[in-house]
């Protein structure tokens, strides 16, 4: 029972790695822009949840009904303003921008709000959990982040393939150019496309600030796991992705049985295994 | 004598440092079907991505129902009412053929062309209306292609290379068609590669060469032995 517990917890944890993957791989698969800046993001999401709880005392998901919309509104106006002069041009120049919007992102998080780690106190849910079977508990707000995760993922499925939203995204990505024909402004796609990602984040950014602590300096780590979650997954596979963050979740959870240590290790391992045995990710698909 | 639906003066059109367009005139009466022949390199695509936009760097004049295009973006192009249907089809892999001809109809103007409209001219399409496009035939892809152009209902439908790739038999089937696609008041520009079959089609024909327009004129205005020094540019 004891192993059973710790795949489950690893599953219920695997589904706030899918949050932090599924905005990234929505981006990489409308406009094939890695964004560096993806984790900050996350937690700069956090903080703007922090100051609207400290401001109005709403609780933390009643918060996400003024975060969602600002994030979504920044997300817009950060690719009409800045990502999209570096899109046609290369590689580098969106990988150097988010780069140093990461690093803008994170020393304005210190200056603002200092390098103390902060959370927010979603109350008796943070520790409520009910009984499964004995010997295997689920945590509420673990699985509600897994259910988000699902929601999400099923939500932006939806999004893509049954309306004419989704069939703009998928057309920007196939072929930037004859889209144009059909009377799409690529830029304005895209930053629908980052106001998007920019929603998941935010759900993300909140959902993780109240499982843990949170600090300016955290996003990189997020990057990362979402970076591995989206590989595990295939590219452009938003289900490949949710696949991909539990397939981290569980390794993670179990490598940290074996020894507390190994938890990121056990992680990285099966992330790099996957890359060398099956590069393309075990699930991996055109576009997402 | 009316106005001209298009009409381009002086056209220059650069890749980088390179000229690929060289003081192109060009002019399109509504209803008018024009061939835009020559060999490979000639500047027929070129002269076609400029009047839709997709070529950026270019100079002169390119006047569509009394509006100058030069400075109107290419996503909204087709809502002025200029479509093109361009070389290999290039449909989006991702989307089914519905899917396909519905973005085509995205900025539709009023007219006579819709769903059913295009179902009704390609009755293959409607059996295949679910299939991602790539799973389709190349005839059957170059049907979509033209679909999606006509959904927009334009004034003006751009045929890059209709032939190219194509089995002789559909080729003909949709060769058969132009005549009921360019009813109604349509205008065409034509690029071909099959210069015979083109001029069998058109009102009007203009033979370009390195970028530069070397002929034009009406198809039996001229011997075949002019047209194809012209062509060649012996």
């Amino acid at each position: 029972m004891e192993w059973i517990n710790i795949i489950v917890q690893g599953i219920l944890v695997g589904g706030l790695y899918a949050l932090f993957a599924t905005g990234l791989s929505l981006i990489f698969g409308v406009m094939r822009l890695v964004n560096i800046a993806h984790g900050d993001l996350i937690i700069a999401a956090a903080y703007l949840a922090y100051t609207v709880i400290q401001l109005t005392g709403l609780h933390p998901l009643a918060s996400l009904v003024v975060v969602l919309p600002l994030s979504a509104l920044f997300g817009y106006g950060l690719q009409l303003a800045v990502l999209n002069r570096t899109l046609d041009k290369g590689i580098l120049p969106p990988l150097l921008v988010t780069f140093g919007l990461s690093i803008i992102i994170q020393n304005f998080l210190l200056e603002t709000f200092s390098a103390d780690s902060r959370r927010l106190n979603a109350g008796a849910i943070e520790i409520s959990s009910f009984s499964l079977m004995p010997g295997l508990d689920i945590g509420y707000v673990p699985l509600l982040t897994f259910a988000c995760a699902v929601a999400v993922v099923w939500g932006l499925q939806y999004l893509f393939y049954h309306s004419p939203m989704g069939r703009s995204f998928r057309a920007v990505s196939d072929d930037p150019e004859v889209s144009q024909l059909m009377g799409l402004n690529n830029r304005t796609v895209y930053a629908a496309a980052m106001a998007l990602s920019m929603v998941v984040v935010a759900i993300a950014g909140v959902l993780l600030a109240i499982r843990s602590n949170f600090d300016p300096f955290m996003g990189p780590g997020r990057l990362i796991f979402g970076f591995e979650a989206v590989i595990i997954g295939g590219l452009g596979n938003l289900w490949g992705t949710l696949a991909g963050g539990v397939i981290l979740g569980v390794a993670q959870a179990v490598g940290a049985q074996i020894d507390p240590g190994w938890q990121l290790l056990a992680g990285h391992i099966v992330f790099l295994l996957i890359l060398a045995v099956r590069p393309q990710g075990l699930f991996p698909k055109g576009v997402a | 004598m009316s106005e001209p639906l298009l009409t381009v003066e002086r056209l220059n059109a650069f890749y980088g440092d390179a000229q690929a367009l060289f003081d192109v005139d060009l002019t399109l009466a509504r209803g008018e079907l024009l061939a835009l022949i020559g060999a490979n390199g000639a500047g027929k695509s070129t002269l076609l991505k400029c009047l839709t936009g997709l070529v950026k760097n270019r100079t002169g004049t390119i006047r569509f129902k009394g509006e100058d295009l030069i400075p109107v973006p290419a996503f909204e192009i087709t809502a002025r009412g200029i479509a093109l249907v361009p070389e290999g089809r290039r449909l989006f892999p991702s989307l089914s053929v519905e899917e396909n001809l519905l973005l085509g109809g995205k900025v539709a103007r009023p007219g006579a062309w819709s769903l059913e409209a295009i179902y009704d001219l390609f009755p293959i399409l409607k059996e295949k209306r679910k299939s991602p496009s790539t799973l389709l035939s190349g005839g059957q892809q170059q049907m979509v292609a033209i679909g999606r152009g006509l959904m927009s209902n334009p004034d003006i439908l751009l045929l890059d290379e209709l032939s190219l790739g194509l089995a002789p038999v559909v080729i003909k089937d949709i060769y058969d068609l132009l005549p009921k696609i360019a009813g109604n008041g349509l205008s065409v520009i034509l690029v071909e590669q099959d210069v015979s079959r083109a001029l069998g089609v058109a009102d009007r024909f203009m033979c370009m060469l390195e970028g530069k327009v070397k002929l034009e004129g009406r198809p039996d205005a001229f011997g075949r032995e002019e047209i194809t020094n012209a062509y060649f540019g012996t």
